[in-house]
């Protein structure tokens, strides 16, 4: 066949579109000279130039001029292609061209962005619609591959973003597994006692939503479960999921805690996880009394039974339902699900890591999040701030942004830091009638109503004191400092180092990734940001998105976030689930190999290379069969076959050599 | 349609044809791009699903139509989007300069660098610093360069196997 | 392991007890220290204020003899500065001339006018960092004829020698030689100003700023319970022990409070003889505190 045959109507017809993109674009490339430029190029039958060519009028102009001058490759030269070649693609479908005929340009981001000089950024740009140019010549029609998804769905942490993109899915019918490594659900959020700045009572509007986790028809809930491993792609992700041994049999265990009153311990005597080593548990326990699953578990660490073997096992007796196992082990889960949402959270930053804040070293110095647990009406001491040796403290001080915007550890703002400090100092001001000194480099109180609460500590009588704390010590100069912890400081409004005695340091820690964030990146197959959150795939525009088609993002694990923004992302990433599985299929890109059968010598080089292994060999025919289904298009196969035979849709050979010619050829 | 600088010339402005990774390498030169990290404007980037798809042919190519250096972007080890593609490449990457070794040419001329998507700073720097590389090289002297294309209809391309089924535009 | 020795102006003018002391504690644990031949000022106070060139010029000199006297260990010759402000400007010059390429041609241009040359192959050690880490707690432990039971010290690091440059202990927090004086038998007090201001020049310059600066270091130290402080520093060791007299003058709570060399109180519980550790040349004298300690000791070993 010839190519006359393939292109009735003489030949490529190529309509060549630069974008302005406002300023972002013509500030710095002469867009004019790149769309004349563009007109002396072979085969270029229109070229020109919009302001902004995703807007309605811009797709239009390319419609029109796709009917009007019988376009047949479309070539856009804007923004970078992981923005919008989709909207480029479907303005070709639209005019009843294939899709694939159109080759993007990414003269924003890969050039007048990146480029000082308005002359260099033009020659580059042309060089890159040269390249492209020739590059989509050698385009061909392809079909999309259409791939049925599966209906559920898996959420991968238990906070408040975990459980309320579970509860939004299945209350639209989906069904979900909600995947919690912690025996309970509810997160940080369930440590706290009020939210900021509303002061709304944490527990009031956690634990309902927890129970209805529980109670609903669509989640099956998994916590003290991790997932392991993940398989597949977009609508079709095969997972693993590992359910540690509670040793205590979920399905019969009602709550009814007998268990932990007939431990052979009488006191709880081991530091309890939940309360940060604050308040002590059993061996047996349950981490909060509205723990979700309300099911004890056991601990073997400190179990006598599991140390030595030896223990009147008086919990055993103490259980009607017969619902504790020792010898219960762990279990491997596996389930297959359409799209995943992962809320796997924050951890706070570790205090001792700034040894000048005495964390660690003094008693009465304690983290936000202990201060949480010590206010808190279910806490170990029942809402009462007392220090640990009993005493209320009479004047307190909260050190600002510990680990956040600080270049040796952290440089970002964790952005809940100052809202929390100031419900903390509000809290313990009420709670105790102490002074409390809030340390601060800028306070940041954007969001609805935060400002507010901010002025109404000020008028509550908190002190505020601006400037970086150098250092907590017990280092006394003056009498009234003796016994207290006296925290130095610039204080940079009126220009004089100061020393404030307390008897309380409360550090405000910065929000971090998750230890093992980086571990679950690699399972799920995503990025990191520079700081270790999970990576969007567009800040703004695909915020809840990955580069990892069908994960989505919800909560803290994106980056440092409070409740309600918590909240509203998960219902977001939900909704982005929803979408994706509500359709029923998927449509894969068509970037993937095939055999050309003639030119197949049999022998067998790709057959190992391919990771999923989608290539086999045919006995019979000796030749390499790919199976498309399985194949993902990373094109490794393509690049060592010694005789062109394995070839790669929408990265032919012929289509990159043109690109590099493209790009040499103009400078 | 500018020329290359003849030799002997005063300024040389490298040629570098860079093959980045669309997940790892090329998302990282976007983000240099919304940071707006300026550098050399002598990189001219192509995207490839995987820097598993490098075929060696492409780096030969480049230099013989006038690259003075060819940079490779990939994942992380370990962090393939593809699970081992970047590997491939490394391998790939390693035989490559063995063989441009043997045809005399400087095999700095040839660089891989794994950048994170979140990387934009190192795309900067590892452009900047390769330019840099390259313009102390200078000039790679091979055969005459195309400055035109050259491209008659009767070399268009064999229609795929999709096209000849009868999945015509 | 063998080190070359840069003594500097210090240890041979108001710090020859630390020379002294060092000297000794290296010889008993049988550790060879050869001075650096024909060594020049580090290039620290005046030189570095006024002229940052001459000032790297001068250190770079002391690190090209080294370079060509020592014999390299893990490829690096190994130079003891035992006072601080040596080991922190010999530091500076040597990440200076790393990391400024214009600098350190002109400095090589400058040493070869004099025939030598330096290729960036000393490894600058403070000896606390070599006593601890080469040589080994367990190793001095070994040493130790004549525990230092029941005496309290106060910790002193100053500034220069954690800050900027931690390289082998903590910035704000160091512990080194309160390990290696629990090692000794002795308590390390709990002291916050371990890494707090002597007062440097300022005793000099304006001596009320400098004795108050003292006064609050000597103050607490006292407060702590400490018989004694021992320090890394002869500028701290100076300006803490020299001004006693003056500082009680203005603050009569003070008590006299004898302030060692680290290397002293080694040596003193190895049992080294005082002479050899130079204790004679304390202003504020020791015997009576290791006369009481030592009967103290005997009345427990009865």
């Amino acid at each position: 066949m010839r190519a006359h045959e393939i292109y009735p109507n003489g030949g490529p017809r190529i309509g060549v579109y630069v974008c302005h993109c406002g300023l972002n674009i013509a500030g710095k490339v002469d867009v004019h000279e790149v769309v004349e430029f563009a007109k002396t190029l072979p085969f270029v039958v229109v070229a020109r130039e919009y302001k902004f060519m995703c807007s309605d009028p811009g797709q239009e102009m390319i419609r029109e001029d796709i009917r009007e001058h019988r376009l047949n490759r479309v070539i856009v030269a804007s923004c970078s292609p992981l923005l919008h070649e989709a909207t480029f693609r479907r303005v070709l479908e639209q005019a009843g061209q294939n899709p694939f005929f159109f080759q993007m340009v990414n003269i924003r981001e890969h050039v007048s962005w990146v480029t000082e000089d308005p002359r260099e950024a033009t020659e580059k740009a042309k060089a890159l619609v040269a390249a492209a140019v020739r590059r989509v010549i050698f385009h061909e029609p392809l079909q999309r591959r259409r791939v049925p998804v599966k209906d559920h769905v898996l959420v991968v942490g238990g906070g408040i973003a975990g459980i309320h993109a579970a509860l939004t899915l299945a209350d639209a019918g989906k069904h979900v597994y909600l995947v919690e490594r912690e025996p309970t659900i509810g997160g940080h959020m369930a440590m706290f006692d009020k939210t900021f700045p509303t002061l709304d009572c944490a527990a009031c509007i956690l634990t309902p939503k927890m129970s209805a986790v529980a109670a609903h028809p669509n989640i099956t809930l998994w916590t003290y479960s991790e997932v392991i491993q993940v398989e597949g792609f977009v609508g079709n992700f095969r997972v693993r999921v590992r359910r540690k041994p509670r040793y205590v049999i979920e399905e019969l265990c009602v709550g009814c805690l007998q268990c932990i009153d007939a431990c052979v311990y009488k006191d709880a005597r081991f530091p309890d996880e939940f309360n940060l080593g604050l308040g002590k548990r059993k061996p047996i326990y349950i981490p909060f009394p509205q723990a979700t699953p309300r099911v004890v578990l056991i601990d073997p660490e400190t179990c006598i039974w599991f140390k030595t073997g030896k223990c009147k096992r008086t919990c055993l007796e103490a259980c009607e339902r017969k619902a504790i196992d020792f010898e219960q082990q762990e279990r491997i889960e596996e389930i297959e699900v359409g799209a995943i949402i992962l809320a796997t959270g924050f951890k706070t930053f570790d205090a001792r890591r700034i040894p000048e804040y005495g964390y660690g070293k003094y008693p009465n110095v304690y983290t936000a999040l202990e201060v949480e647990r010590l206010v808190n009406a279910a806490g170990p001491t029942g809402g009462e701030v007392r220090l640990r040796d009993g005493r209320v403290p009479k004047r307190v001080g909260i050190i600002h942004c510990v680990g956040s915007r600080d270049e040796r550890f952290n440089r970002y703002c964790s952005r809940v830091c100052c809202m929390y400090s100031l419900k903390l100092a509000h809290l313990i001001k009420e709670r105790t009638g102490a002074e409390v000194y809030n340390f601060y480099i800028d306070m940041r109180t954007p969001g609805k109503g935060y400002e507010e609460f901010y002025d109404r500590l000020l008028q509550e009588g908190v002190h505020f004191i601006r400037g970086r704390v150098a250092e907590v010590t017990d280092w006394a100069i003056t009498p009234e400092e003796e016994g207290k912890l006296i925290i130095r400081v610039e204080d940079t409004l009126i220009g004089v180092v100061r020393r404030i005695p307390v008897d309380m340091v409360v550090l405000a820690v910065g929000l971090e990734p998750q230890p093992d964030a980086e571990e679950v990146r690699r399972m799920f197959n995503i990025s990191c940001s520079k700081e270790g959150f999970f990576l969007e795939r567009h800040p703004k525009l695909a915020p809840v998105s990955t580069f990892t088609d069908g994960i989505f993002l919800a909560g803290a694990c994106q980056g440092p976030k409070d409740i309600p923004d918590s909240v509203a992302q998960a219902g977001a990433a939900a909704a982005e689930a929803l979408a994706l599985i509500d359709k029923g299929y998927v449509e894969l890109e068509p970037n993937t190999a095939y055999i050309v059968e003639e030119l197949c010598s049999g022998c067998k080089t790709c057959i190992s290379l391919c990771p999923y292994n989608a290539i086999s060999f045919d006995e019979v025919r000796a030749i390499a069969v790919i199976n498309e289904a399985l194949c993902k298009g990373c094109g490794t196969c393509v690049a060592a076959c010694p005789s062109g035979a394995a070839r790669q849709h929408l990265f032919e050979d012929a289509q990159i050599f043109q690109e590099i010619e493209g790009v040499l050829a103009y400078v | 349609m500018s020329e290359r600088p003849m030799e002997g010339e005063r300024s040389f402005e490298p040629r570098i044809v860079a093959f980045f990774c669309n997940w790892c390498t090329y998302t990282a030169a976007d983000l240099a791009g919304t940071a707006r990290m300026t550098y050399a404007p002598n990189i001219r980037i192509i995207r490839l699903m995987c820097s598993g798809r490098l075929d060696p042919q492409f780096v030969l190519a480049a230099f013989r139509h006038g690259a003075d250096g060819v940079l490779i972007g990939g994942c992380h080890p370990g962090d393939c989007h593809y699970q081992e593609g970047n590997y491939k490449a490394l391998r790939r990457y390693l035989l490559l300069k063995r063989l441009l070794r043997e045809m005399g040419i400087e095999e700095e001329r040839l660089r891989l660098e794994w950048i994170s998507a979140s990387e934009g700073d190192r795309v900067q720097k590892v452009a900047n610093e390769f330019t840099e590389t390259i313009r102390r090289l200078g000039p790679l002297r091979l055969a005459p360069r195309p400055g035109v294309i050259r491209l008659p209809v009767a070399a268009l391309p064999e229609p795929s196997p999709a096209a000849r089924e009868g999945a015509l535009p | 392991m063998s080190y070359l020795y840069f003594p500097g102006c210090s240890l041979k003018g108001t710090g020859r007890a630390y020379e002294e002391s060092l000297l000794a504690v290296f010889r008993a644990l049988g550790i060879p220290l050869t001075e650096l031949a024909d060594w020049n000022c580090c290039g620290a106070t005046a030189y570095m204020s006024i002229d940052e060139h001459q000032a790297f010029a001068l250190a770079a000199r002391n690190l090209a003899l080294a370079e060509s006297q020592g014999s390299p260990a893990d490829g690096a010759v190994q130079l003891i500065a035992p006072c601080s402000a040596c080991y922190l400007v010999l530091l500076k010059a040597q990440q200076c001339l790393a990391a400024d390429i214009a600098l350190c041609q002109e400095i090589t241009i400058a040493l070869k006018e004099e025939g030598h040359c330096y290729r960036g192959r000393v490894r600058i050690r403070h000896p606390l960092d070599v006593l601890v880490h080469d040589v080994g707690l367990s190793e001095i432990a070994r040493h130790v004829r004549q525990p230092l039971r029941g005496l309290k010290i106060a910790c002193y690091y100053g500034c220069q020698i954690v800050r900027p440059f931690a390289l082998f202990d903590r910035p704000h927090d160091p512990s080194t030689m309160d390990d290696l004086v629990r090692i000794l038998g002795a308590e390390p007090v709990s002291w916050p100003l371990k890494t707090h201001c002597c007062g440097g020049s300022l005793t000099g310059t304006i001596p009320e700023v400098g004795w108050r600066l003292n006064y609050l270091l000597l103050r607490e130290a006292q407060r702590r319970g400490a018989h004694l402080i021992v320090t890394v520093c002869p500028l701290c060791q100076f300006n803490l022990e020299a001004y006693q007299d003056q500082i009680r003058q203005r603050y009569p709570d003070l008590a006299p409070m004898p302030v060692l060399y680290f290397t002293q109180l080694i040596g003193m519980a190895m049992g080294l003889p005082p002479r050899e550790l130079g204790l004679q040349r304390l202003l504020i004298p020791v015997d009576g505190l290791m006369a009481a300690l030592s009967k103290e000791g005997a009345h427990a070993r009865a």
